[in-house]
């Protein structure tokens, strides 16, 4: 499914647009591939360039410019729902992709083609893209150009063979259990923050928030542990030192162990205690 | 002081919490200072055959030519070092090896690999590639991305269409420009970079990159260069408590000394005396 815009009238949609070209325009005239008849809109207002499944908005120098989710913008790299404002006309953006390309399947890595890749003589140099120091003013036109390659990646990637995707194991569309396991990929600990407060030494009382997904404890070359935010917990590891670490008098052994709430820990003659903030 | 000796290499590789087969793998060759990464694709299990020719074709290729020679001696046609030699033309056997198998039988029609390997010899590291298996070096406390995909995704970051930031929510992730075995040539790009004393290097599959952050990485190889298998684990760990979508393989690379190559015969004689 091609991503598509939808034009909304008062909150409702009355007319889709599916992004079926590499770049269509927006405005007021005529010519344009969604026209909207409206004297706040530019004769070419905007520009909308699809690379495969990814969709990018940009002014065309419009008079009244360009809101994207309410913010005002030049350019943008279009997101699942978001919401164009032209003037007070409001266009949505749905890429149908999104929930799709999560399955197994659309992950697979394929092999596109470009003429760029395929140097005719074998004695060239590594090839570096053409394209690396791109000003401002260049950027439209290469826009255009890379919408033009990228006719050709597809119409030659057409023909490769279907095992570069292949259909099994992974075929059985949505209800397969992997897509479930495939949508969350944060980390569900993300929302819970634990902190160390040092017990003893020169820093007793200071506080640690653990805010980081690692945080280092300890003195590089003498001991040093490290303790890692997992989607199921904190976990303390020994990483380097001849004494392990203890956790509540126990030394810790090779692997990690789970901290629980006031846990005390001790690390090359220093206590600090773990415990779970909120 | 030899190569095997200046140089920690550990690896890992994982099938992450989606899949059921890995697709990756890697080879490490300690005595010639060489390690090889690739990850493959194509139906059934033509991925795993692709990226494990890959990897025995370059490591032995290698590993045999530097019985008799030396990575620093100049090739008398290209007057290029040997060590970058060495690597395009062994990845171009593994490519023609591929090639052939993917057209002998029907289930590995259209099998490929992507690669990245690396020679440390002299002080320095060759860096191969193809497609989108990355090499990284940490040095000090910078985390640097030393490859270049060969990916729509970068060609679109190098064109300006796309912020490095953007690029991570992409939904074109997963399109290489390059690959091994999918035409009968194929051009590694091949780098020479110093390598300093205390450097970490990273050879890693897309199924790291896409699933953990470069600043985590960072963190984890900085807090845990001085026990690399411990590192290796907590990076395959990361990309499968965010979700493991794909294979992931990690090739750790630590140089502990100098590795300079004896030049000349009296510098060989002067090695042997000392």
């Amino acid at each position: 499914m091609a991503a598509k815009l939808v034009l909304m009238v008062n909150g409702s949609p009355t007319t889709e647009y599916p992004l079926t070209k590499e770049r269509m325009t927006i405005g007021r005239k005529p010519h344009n591939d969604i026209v909207i008849d409206n004297l706040a809109v530019s004769g070419e207002h905007a520009a909308i360039v699809t690379i495969l499944h990814d969709s990018f908005l940009e002014d065309l120098d419009s008079t009244n410019g360009l809101e994207v989710n309410g913010a005002r913008s030049k350019k943008h790299f279009l997101q699942n729902n978001d919401v164009i404002e032209i003037g007070k006309h409001k266009l949505k953006y749905l890429n149908d992709q999104v929930t799709q390309m999560t399955s197994a399947e659309f992950e697979r890595t394929m092999v596109v083609r470009s003429s760029v890749n395929q140097p005719a003589q074998s004695a060239v140099k590594p090839v570096q893209p053409a394209s690396m120091n791109v000003t401002q003013t260049q950027l439209s036109k290469l826009l255009d150009d890379e919408g033009q390659a990228t006719g050709r990646y597809m119409a030659q990637a057409a023909p490769i063979p279907t095992p570069t995707m292949p259909a099994s194991p992974h075929g059985g569309g949505t209800t397969q259990p992997v897509a479930a396991f495939v949508a969350p990929a944060k980390i569900s600990t993300a929302g819970v923050s634990a902190a160390i407060q040092i017990l003893s030494g020169a820093n007793a009382g200071k506080e640690l928030d653990l805010v980081k997904n690692l945080t280092t404890l300890g003195k590089p070359g003498v001991q040093v542990a490290v303790l890692t935010r997992r989607p199921h917990g904190f976990f303390i590891t020994h990483v380097e030192g001849a004494t392990f670490p203890l956790v509540n008098g126990q030394t810790l052994a090779n692997q990690a162990r789970q901290l629980n709430d006031h846990d005390v820990i001790e690390l090359a003659g220093v206590k600090m205690e773990f415990y779970f903030k909120g | 002081m030899g190569i095997s000796t200046s140089l920690e290499i550990v690896s890992q590789t994982h099938s992450g919490m989606v899949r059921t087969h890995n697709e990756d793998s890697v080879g490490c060759e300690s005595a010639c200072g060489l390690v090889v990464l690739a990850d493959g694709m194509g139906g059934y299990n033509a991925g795993e055959v692709a990226s494990g020719i890959a990897v025995s074709v370059v490591t032995s290729e290698i590993s045999q030519r530097l019985q008799t020679a030396n990575l620093i001696d100049r090739d008398e046609v290209s007057g290029e070092e040997l060590a970058v030699v060495l690597l395009r033309e062994s990845v171009q056997k593994a490519n023609l090896s591929i090639f052939h198998a993917a057209h002998s039988k029907p289930q590995y029609t259209g099998m490929g690999t992507t690669i990245v390997a690396g020679i440390f010899y002299d002080n320095r590291v060759a860096v191969a590639h193809v497609g989108d298996s990355r090499m990284y070096r940490l040095r000090g406390d910078v985390l640097e991305t030393i490859t270049h995909d060969h990916s729509l995704l970068q060609e679109q970051i190098d064109a300006g269409i796309i912020s490095v930031t953007d690029a991570r929510s992409s939904q074109n992730k997963n399109l290489v420009t390059r690959a091994v075995g999918i035409d009968a040539k194929v051009t590694a790009e091949v780098h020479v970079h110093d390598v300093l004393v205390g450097d970490l290097y990273l050879f890693c599959s897309d199924g790291l990159n896409d699933m953990v952050e470069d600043q985590d990485i960072q963190s984890v190889l900085y807090a845990m260069q001085s026990n690399l298998p411990l590192a290796a684990d907590q990076l395959v760990q990361m990309a499968n408590d965010n979700g493991g979508r794909d294979n992931v393989s990690v090739i750790l690379v630590r140089a502990k000394a100098e590795f300079a190559s004896p030049r000349g015969w009296f510098a060989k004689l002067l090695s042997y005396i000392r």
